[in-house]
């Protein structure tokens, strides 16, 4: 009797050695970049997928029953989750993943912020004050989040530490061939106008130099108006776009009208990782983006 | 002769400058056009460098930049440190019998406010502070404005850094129990609060007191809570005694259903005890008359909530449903009294109190397309068993089923601003249907707060 008692004791006490890095990420690329770095040392979940807006999720209890349990949070950051994610963590009776603690990373926090407001006011739509929280889509600004990711899972786990370095090495030894690749591929898009529907590509756009010309957002997070389409239609005899942006997760609509009135493709791009098919990592999201863009220009 | 050699030399010297100014000019420009050579050489190979160093820049990725950028943000002053403040305006023209005295028929009233309001008015303005107070602890108050007045409707502090899933919270909170309790008027889906809840609480029941949550660990999200606190409001009265005047337990149950849906259930138990409880009675002879009710109060409360949108995807399209169920018993005694000496209470007469009454609603709000939602709302009550003991034979008491359904439609210009038009059928007072029409708005100013689910 007493030797199972110890045994059940022994295995409850072990549990927290056996279980891996337990993972939070708010969003699919960055749940993506923990598994690149992680592999089979960490367990990643991840609060959203491809196809939901990242700014409306709400405090659900499956995302708090997933942060109570969560040793590390890799947000967005820049505001990107303030509807929910706070409360989340709050809520979660978890202390080791509340703001300023090692168990919270940023991903914004560690690039260079593009759309920084100089005015905050909400009559220019639901802007961020930290600037554009869209930051992934520059495979340079993964490179920068991935090393602190790293660094940050090596502190918190520092058996780990040396798998997660060796993972990130090898990993950011394929990202810099496939950025060459891609940016190679990307030439032919320099300069190209576009209309997006969100400003969700602009890490995108200044990376590839894509002249981003409008939104089908009238402002931010403001749905489209049928009134601002118009506009952008008349616009389009001045200035003309040559193609119109969509992120998964965005309605088809808007972007179909302007496509149909003005004979411009309506580019769908994943926007994240499992927002195509083809989108199925982190590499495949741009391969996949790149090549939808390619295609929009034939 | 002296003069004339002058003048030759003069001549010399000017042909000389001449001369001399001639050539200085060819070697300046041959000067000159070596210059531009070489310097059109430098600039080329310049040129020649900084494409190469372009085109390799462009190749290899900068090195990874080993600090973070932080970009100073433009509120890094001392005020960078203040509270997170919104506030939220709130009013309605309302379109409604005039009912004085407008009670739940075979309730007891639970004090609500504003329920007669007709014509225009402003609802309470809400002013809502928060921030971390350090990395242990988070403070809210949120002040109610009304006319002349300005209630204190929460100032709590919680815990941050307890874990274990364990969460403190301290102060004036409105109670965890039930679904609609938590959340403020300005998060509801309907201008009113359901017939239950103003049965139940006038609006929704506030502790002063401690709550403790705790958070299990598992992947199906199980959620322990208990408060103690002063029990003041109704169905308690404040009672100047040491020691917990009241006090709630809940469990909440939650989980997810593929991408698109999610749901929650919860019940919870409420205790309070009250001492000279006054409500309004009528004796069996038409006389106004007082009821003091003594005694223990106890409520159960189930509630569901399920929400669905596409692929968990809320922007154009969702539906959440949501209902309650609640259980009241009331155990002690009412005294009777009338300022009437004709009254039948016009002698104080003290009796036994028991009562065992019910209600619950049920609703559905759908989000049609981007910026409008549609709800439906239907509600019943039941007075169940009111046993007055002796006082049975001085007061009339009630027994009714009072009803209402309620449709609603709202138009959001963006998360912070909506518009809500209601039309409700009210048969919650005996012998009347009242219909009303509400036009609402609901604005929120500041900082973007976080809505439960």
């Amino acid at each position: 009797m007493n030797k199972i008692i110890s045994t059940v004791l022994l295995t409850l006490a072990s549990l927290p050695a056996w279980a891996n890095l337990n993972i939070f990420a708010t969003v699919p690329e960055w749940g993506a970049l923990a598994k690149e770095i992680g592999g089979d040392k960490v367990r990643v979940y991840t609060a959203t997928n491809a196809f939901q807006d990242p700014h409306r999720i709400e405090a659900k209890p499956s995302l708090l029953a997933q942060a109570r349990q969560a040793q590390l949070v890799i947000a967005a950051g820049a505001d990107l989750e303030i509807g929910w994610l706070p409360l989340v963590l709050r809520d979660s009776g978890n202390s080791a993943i509340q703001t300023g603690r090692p168990g919270y990373f940023e991903a914004s926090a560690f690039v260079n912020r593009l759309d920084v407001p100089t005015t905050l006011d909400r009559s220019h739509g639901d802007v961020h004050a930290a600037g554009n929280p869209h930051i992934h889509l520059d495979p340079r600004n993964v490179l920068k989040v991935g090393e602190a990711l790293t660094a940050r899972m090596a502190e918190l786990d520092a058996a780990n530490a040396a798998s997660y370095q060796a993972a990130f090495k090898t990993f950011a030894g394929k990202w810099q061939v496939a950025i060459a690749r891609w940016e190679k591929e990307a030439a032919p898009l320099r300069g190209l106008p576009v209309l997006v529907h969100h400003q969700s590509f602009v890490y995108l756009d200044n990376w590839l130099g894509l002249k981003e010309i409008g939104s089908l957002e009238p402002k931010a997070g403001i749905e489209p108006t049928s009134g601002h389409l118009t506009g952008l239609l008349t616009r389009q005899q001045t200035v003309p776009a040559r193609m119109v942006l969509r992120g998964a997760y965005q309605q088809e609509g808007p972007s179909q009208w302007i496509a149909g009135k003005t004979g411009i493709p309506a580019v769908l791009l994943p926007y994240t990782v499992g927002g195509t098919p083809e989108a199925k990592d982190l590499f495949g999201l741009y391969d996949d983006t790149i090549q939808r863009l390619l295609k929009g220009i034939r | 002769m002296q003069k004339s050699f002058a003048m030759a030399a003069l001549l010399a010297a000017s042909c000389g400058v001449q001369a001399a100014t001639d050539a200085d000019l060819a070697a300046i420009r041959s000067q000159i056009d070596e210059m531009k050579k070489t310097y059109e050489q430098r600039i080329a190979a310049l040129e020649q460098k900084l494409a190469q160093a372009e085109t390799k820049s462009r190749q290899e990725p900068p090195e990874v930049a080993s600090a973070p950028v932080a970009s100073p943000s433009p509120s890094a002053a001392a005020n960078g440190f203040n509270p997170e403040v919104s506030l939220i305006l709130q009013g309605q023209y309302r379109n409604a019998k005039d009912i004085p005295g407008r009670a739940i028929g075979g309730f007891v009233s639970a004090g609500g406010e504003g329920l007669n309001n007709r014509g225009f008015s402003v609802d309470e303005t809400e002013l809502v502070l928060a921030a971390n107070i350090d990395p242990y602890w988070r403070g809210q108050a949120i002040v109610a404005m009304a006319d002349g007045q300005a209630n204190i409707e929460e100032a709590w502090f919680q815990s941050l850094a307890i874990g274990q899933g364990v969460g403190l919270k301290i102060g004036r909170f409105r109670s965890g129990i039930g679904y609609l309790n938590e959340q403020h008027p300005h998060a509801r889906d309907f201008s009113d609060a359901p017939l239950m809840y103003q049965a139940m609480f006038g609006d929704s029941y506030a502790q002063d007191g401690v709550q403790l949550k705790w958070l299990a660990p598992t992947p199906l999200f199980v959620e322990l809570g208990g408060e103690v606190g002063r029990g003041a409001n109704f169905p308690g009265t404040d009672r100047n005694r040491n020691g917990a005047g009241g006090g709630a337990l809940y469990v909440h149950v939650g989980d997810d259903v593929g991408f698109s849906n999610s749901w929650r259930l919860g019940a919870s138990w409420l205790k309070t005890r009250a001492s000279e409880r006054s409500a309004d009675f009528v004796d069996l002879g038409g006389v106004a008359a007082q009821g003091r009710f003594a005694g223990d109060s106890t409520t159960w409360l189930a509630d569901f909530v399920w929400k669905w949108a596409p692929n968990g995807n809320s922007t154009q399209q969702s539906f959440k449903f949501q209902s309650e169920y609640f259980v009241r018993e009331e155990k002690g005694s009412l005294s009777c009294s009338s300022d009437d000496a004709t009254s039948l209470c016009g002698m104080p007469v003290d009796s036994r109190y028991r009562t065992r009454q019910s209600g619950w609603y049920m609703q559905g709000v759908y989000q049609l397309m981007a910026n409008w939602r549609a709800g439906l709302r239907y509600e019943q009550l039941d007075s169940g068993v009111r046993d007055f003991g002796s006082n049975a034979a001085n007061l009339v008491i009630d027994n009714y089923r009072p009803k209402k359904a309620t449709a609603m439609i709202d138009y959001s210009w963006s998360e912070f601003s909506r518009v809500r038009l209601q039309l409700a059928q009210d048969k919650s007072m005996p012998g009347i249907t009242d219909h009303q029409l509400t036009l609402q708005y609901v604005m929120s100013l500041g900082a973007h707060g976080a809505h439960k689910f």
